[in-house]
């Protein structure tokens, strides 16, 4: 077989970059519109500030604000992980929220009561990620139990699980948990010197260069090995699977544990450095497991559009936090960044679209040449 | 406008995908009233032809007629419009939708927003007594046979007034009774005007119903012929340039040991409180071909599941080289040398979204030559070994082994999978329907590779409902009926006859 490659337009990679670049776009300019709409006279220099995001600070506070945007976007990379593991192999774990909670919370009640050191904090919050999702995976092997619904349970279950929990290990006079930095600095992620990188911000930690060496884990296990074929062939079509002989039901408590897991450890990877304490109050669940199903969409399910596209939602996200908070109130940057995540869900879409005009342009020249041909034959005539 | 005798006309469409010209300046003209088959080999570019027609796929050159007038196609709902319906080769339903709702789903008559099945239901009704197409409208589409399932496709077509209908392959699932009445129910529409389309790949059906063929090769259009005027050589030669031989040339069986024992095995039933498979037993040895014959839903099914273990036995055993495998997992089955052609190719052959290659080691992945020591998959061991079934077993496609098996044509997408159980060098090969979907040049090759097996000391149990299969290709006929064997036939001394007494219950062996 003779291969042929295919051209740069035709290729889905390409595609699907140039889809997420349009979201990308046309969330910026939607964003533009609404800032426009609240207040005219600031929104040129508000959409500005959010665009150069650390860029506009000079130097050394770049560096920190920079440093910083990288810390947040370790979480999201590994829910965005989290989630196009388990999507790959068929699920919609949209439980990614409830297990990144699960990592939190036994991350830091390892750390903060039982006063252990990083890794084994880190290890256990992971641990219990991965049994939550595995419960979902259970239930849906055994009960037949929708993921998305048990997901959605567990959510519930495990944020106020582990408000009361972490309650234990808050501070006396305030809603959050206490600091490692006070209880226990041997719980921080070490940093073997990647903190001097960025001016000193001590939240800079190999939790970054680790990320992106799961990422690129992720990418592996799925594409290359082994096991990532027997998932795969899976959530395609569970019942070749079994047919094959491939353990299918094990095979999705494994994916939904696989899938826990990382979402935990991003978790532990963000509350481990004492960036940002847990808030025991808090009422609902955190966004970032759901951010982390937009971002894996922007990032065209890839691990590694993955990295790229965490990068640039937790940037947008920066940015928006230094809009002047005089003219627009301290929202906005959550609301630009999730309109860009809202546009996001259309990624599909706008592939397909790109798709379909690709191929009428082809086919209109196809039909050209033919037109061109058949006046060529008869003026030879 | 009306001057023409032509329903429809398609002329010189050309249609490509990457890799290959699926239709090459094809030209199909349809008389109004009459039944044109289509033939062609398996990956030929029939099922395309009719999905251009059907506005699925647009040609990148040539033009539609209707009524001699130009039209565009570009969607179903174009098709729909011109009165053009499709039953595709593999259906397309909404499993849990209910037979009523699927025949008007699209067409729905609402008032204020509320469906009006009541008035639905009286033509789907209606229709059905016109045209002798027995169906539940109640029944949810998972529940019923295939040939019902048909049916409800046929009357979907009819619910919307079509008057071009088209058939891609629907005699490839059905039961020989079930084809019967299927043909008269296409010469009852014929003979009321409409235009038809038939896509087969039996020549004794386009002999029994076709008034014109049309035969393409390798996405050409090689000629259209009456049919009157043309024997079922004539046609095989067209079709594949070559004559086909239609007898099966073997040896007399020389059994060896005994390779599957099958004792007393029971297995139950989802729909009904008896069982499925009812004591069942008999054994299969090496060098011999044993066939289970019997109407489709008599058991055959789910006495391969068990065998296969796809599902559970309630009672009884099954041993495997003397080995008891009643309850071994379907790896272990597989590793001992049992290969599978299961009855549904896209439920369990294939996964549709794996590339080519992917799919042809789908049971042999995890072997050294495939996978390193440390899980990795070794890419390019997997390649050459796909190109190497590819060519010895003619799987055509557009981009060979890459190919993502989703786009290949149902025949070729069957190829792969016989390709794959065949190679896996077996001590049992359990053939489900092998040849369904396959054209003729290759249903010879196909059972020519299946005769070699038993020769070389493999034991083979078939499972089919094609009665000159079971006659020429078995050693032995076991028959099914209600999950019970019911006799034992030698193919070289029974008739056709015989086996279809024994087939409907009305004969049956006395048990020993
Ligand atoms: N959607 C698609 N994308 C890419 N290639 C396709 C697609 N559909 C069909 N093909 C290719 O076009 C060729 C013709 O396929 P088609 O399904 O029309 O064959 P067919 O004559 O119906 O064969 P069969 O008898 O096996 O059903 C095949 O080689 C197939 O691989
Ligand atoms: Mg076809």
């Amino acid at each position: 077989m003779k291969k042929e490659k295919t051209p740069l337009l035709r290729s889905s990679g390409f595609q699907n970059l140039l889809a997420s670049l349009i979201c990308v776009l046309g969330g910026l300019v939607v964003g533009f519109i609404v800032l426009l709409l609240i207040e005219p006279s600031g929104a040129l220099k508000a959409i500005l500030a959010i665009m150069t995001s650390f860029f506009r600070y000079p130097g050394k506070l770049m560096l920190k604000y920079f440093g910083q945007t990288l810390v947040r976007t370790v979480p999201l990379l590994m829910c965005s992980l989290s989630v196009l593991f388990a999507y790959k192999v068929g699920m919609f774990n949209i439980g990614v929220a409830g297990q990144y909670v699960a990592g939190a919370c036994f991350s830091l009640y390892s750390a903060l009561a039982w006063k252990l050191p990083w890794l084994p904090c880190l290890l256990i919050g992971m641990l219990a990620a991965g049994l939550l999702g595995a419960i979902s995976g259970v239930l849906k092997t055994k009960c037949n139990v929708n993921i998305v619904i048990s997901g959605i349970m567990l959510n519930w279950i495990m944020l106020y699980s582990t408000n009361l929990l972490l309650g234990k290990v808050k501070s006396p006079s305030s809603p959050y948990t206490l600091s490692l930095k006070g209880t226990n600095p041997k719980a921080l992620l070490p940093s073997l010197g990647l903190d001097k990188l960025f001016f000193d911000e001590k939240s800079v930690t190999i939790a970054i260069p680790l990320s992106i060496l799961i990422a690129v884990g992720v990418w592996f296990v799925l594409q290359k090995t082994k096991f990532g074929y027997e998932l795969k062939a899976t959530g395609y079509n569970y019942n070749a699977a079994r047919y094959a002989g491939m353990k299918e039901n094990w095979n999705v408590i494994i994916t939904m544990f696989i899938s826990g897991a990382l979402a935990g450890l991003g978790a532990g990877m963000l509350y481990l450095t004492d960036i940002s304490p847990w808030e025991t109050t808090c009422a609902s669940v955190p966004a970032m497991g759901f951010n982390g199903i937009a971002v894996a969409f922007l990032g065209g399910l890839s691990p590694i559009g993955s990295i790229l596209s965490s990068f640039f939602i937790q940037y947008i996200t920066t940015g928006g936090g230094f809009v002047d908070l005089q003219v627009y109130s301290s929202q906005i940057s959550d609301l630009i960044s999730s309109l860009i995540i809202y546009l996001c869900a259309f990624v599909a879409f706008f592939r397909f679209f790109i798709q379909a005009r690709i191929e009428r342009a082809e086919k209109k020249k196809a039909e050209a040449d033919n037109a061109n041909k058949t006046e060529e034959g008869g003026n030879a005539q | 406008m009306e001057n023409t005798p032509y329903a429809i006309e398609m002329i010189n469409i050309t249609k490509r995908f990457p890799g290959i010209v699926a239709n090459d300046k094809v030209t199909l003209q349809l008389k109004r009233g009459e039944i044109h088959a289509l033939l062609g080999e398996n990956g030929a570019g029939k099922s395309t032809l009719m999905s251009v027609l059907f506005g699925m796929y647009q040609a990148e050159e040539g033009e539609i007629r209707k009524n001699g007038k130009k039209v565009k196609i570009d969607s179903p709902n174009d098709a729909s419009a011109l009165g053009i319906g499709m039953v595709h080769q593999h259906f397309k339903m909404v499993e849990c939708f209910s037979v009523l709702e699927n025949i008007i789903l699209g067409v729905e008559d609402t008032k204020l927003g509320v469906l009006r099945k009541a008035k639905a239901r009286e033509k789907v009704v209606e229709l059905s007594k016109r045209y002798g197409l027995s169906v539940d409208p109640d029944a949810m589409i998972e529940d019923i046979s295939v040939g019902m399932q048909q049916r409800t496709e046929i009357l979907k077509m009819l619910y919307r007034d079509n008057e071009i209908l088209i058939f891609d392959e629907p005699t490839a699932v059905l039961t020989p009774q079930e084809i019967e009445e299927l043909l008269a129910i296409m010469r009852n529409l014929a003979a009321e005007g409409k235009s038809i389309l038939f896509i087969t790949h039996k020549l004794n059906e386009i002999l029994a119903v076709a008034d014109r063929c049309t035969v393409l090769r390798k996405g050409k259009y090689i000629g259209t012929v009456d049919v009157k005027d043309c024997t079922r050589a004539q046609l095989s030669r067209m079709m594949v340039g070559r004559d086909v031989e239609f007898a099966v040339q073997k040896e007399d069986a020389k059994p060896g040991e005994t390779v599957l024992e099958v004792k007393d095995l029971c297995l139950a039933s989802k729909r009904s409180k008896r069982n499925s498979v009812n004591n069942v037993s008999f054994t299969v040895r090496a060098g011999e071909i044993v066939c289970i014959a019997g109407i489709e839903g008599n058991g055959q099914s789910e006495l391969v599941y068990g065998i296969t273990g796809l599902e559970g036995v309630l009672s009884g055993s099954v041993h495997f080289c003397g080995e008891d495998i009643t309850h071994a997992t379907i790896r272990k089955r597989s590793l001992l040398g049992m290969s599978h052609i299961p009855e549904d190719r896209h439920k369990h052959g294939l996964v549709l979204d794996y590339t080519l290659e992917d799919n042809l080691v789908l049971q042999r992945y995890f072997e050294p030559e495939f996978t390193t020591r440390a899980g990795v998959l070794r890419r390019s061991n997997i390649t050459a070994y796909a190109e190497r079934l590819i060519d010895s077993f003619d799987v055509r496609s557009g981009q060979g082994a890459e190919t993502v098996t989703r786009s290949m044509s149902g025949g070729n997408q069957q190829r792969a999978i016989i390709a794959r159980e065949i190679d896996k060098d077996p001590r049992l090969l359990i053939a489900v329907q092998p040849t369904r979907g396959i054209d003729v040049g290759a249903i010879e090759y196909i059972h020519k590779q299946i005769v070699a097996e038993r020769d070389s000391g493999k034991a083979v149990l078939l499972v089919s409902l094609e009665l000159d299969e079971v006659m020429t290709v078995s050693d032995r006929i076991l028959v099914m009926y209600e999950g019970e064997i019911v006799g034992e036939l030698d193919p070289k001394t029974t008739t056709v006859e015989e086996l279809g007494l024994y087939m409907a219950g009305v004969k049956r062996e006395v048990k020993q």
